[in-house]
């Protein structure tokens, strides 16, 4: 039951990342052809445009939204490739607190750099 | 589920990587997991590497300076194609897990038709969508650029 409950948010998540890395993949990587959200600089990863974007709400909630839907997906599915070739239990259960406590730590850090990259763009 | 009830998964790694004759869609089963693992390793890396704007400018430019060049360039084109790949054929994942694109069920009477004859124009028009988006990709990384 509750891998089958993790199984759902597993897709779920997925269903995210298509929306969130979709816009996030077209900004950055189709710019020359769509050419949306770089309004300082052709380039996507120009410093100028990196703080307009940082400087949109919307980017800091999406950014955070993507990090934790991708965390999740990625190491759940990790989890499930590793846990495929028939672990003991014990090794299960230190397979769950690793991608559990590596996954909420690098949610922490990489939310907390969206969060500050939108302050230090808001005083510039 | 995940449990293997006794019968441990012997095959190891070539038990999923390996497809044999079981068809199209179980090998977009293994570039499925292949992909997302590319794309794990790299979205872990980029975590770190991105951050670097919450230091300021400089910071910025140092970190974008160290993952700049040629090769570079080839491995984000590599990380845009896995993506490609990965989002469409998870839309097909998707789908069928949702019981649609699979047909409706049948008696199983001679010459025998699966599922796999009603999924597979969806796996064929699902690669098509992914080989555009890469081709795309593809013109803004080394030709528009």
């Amino acid at each position: 039951m509750r891998d089958q409950r993790l199984w759902t948010w597993h897709v779920m998540a997925g269903l995210v990342i298509l929306v969130f890395l979709g816009l996030h993949m077209t900004i950055m990587h189709l710019d020359a052809i769509v050419g949306i959200f770089n309004p300082a600089d052709p380039h996507p990863i120009a410093w100028a445009n990196v703080v307009a974007r940082a400087r949109m709400g919307f980017f800091t909630v999406s950014y955070i939204v993507l990090l934790g839907a991708a965390l999740f997906h990625g190491l759940y599915g990790l989890r499930n490739i590793l846990f495929e070739l028939g672990p003991g239990r014990g090794v299960k259960s230190v397979l769950n607190v690793a991608l559990t406590v590596g996954g909420v730590g690098l949610f922490v850090f990489g939310a907390w750099a969206a969060w500050a990259a939108g302050v230090l763009a808001r005083t510039l | 589920m995940l449990d293997n009830m006794g019968h441990p998964n012997r095959l190891g790694v070539w038990g999923w990587l390996g497809g044999g004759k079981w068809g199209l869609e179980r090998y977009l089963y293994t570039l499925h997991r292949l992909t997302g693992l590319g794309l794990l390793l790299y979205f872990l890396l980029h975590i770190f590497v991105t951050s670097a704007r919450a230091f300021g400018p400089e910071a910025w430019v140092t970190s974008m300076g160290r993952v700049s060049g040629g090769v570079f360039v080839f491995g984000e084109f590599m990380v845009f194609g896995a993506f490609a790949f990965h989002a469409a054929n998870g839309v097909r994942l998707v789908l069928v897990e949702l019981g649609w694109a699979i047909g409706s069920p049948i008696e199983p009477v001679y010459p025998y038709r699966t599922s796999v004859h009603e999924q597979r124009p969806l796996a064929l028009g699902i690669m098509v969508v992914a080989g555009l988006l890469v081709l795309a990709g593809g013109l803004d990384f080394f030709i528009l650029h």
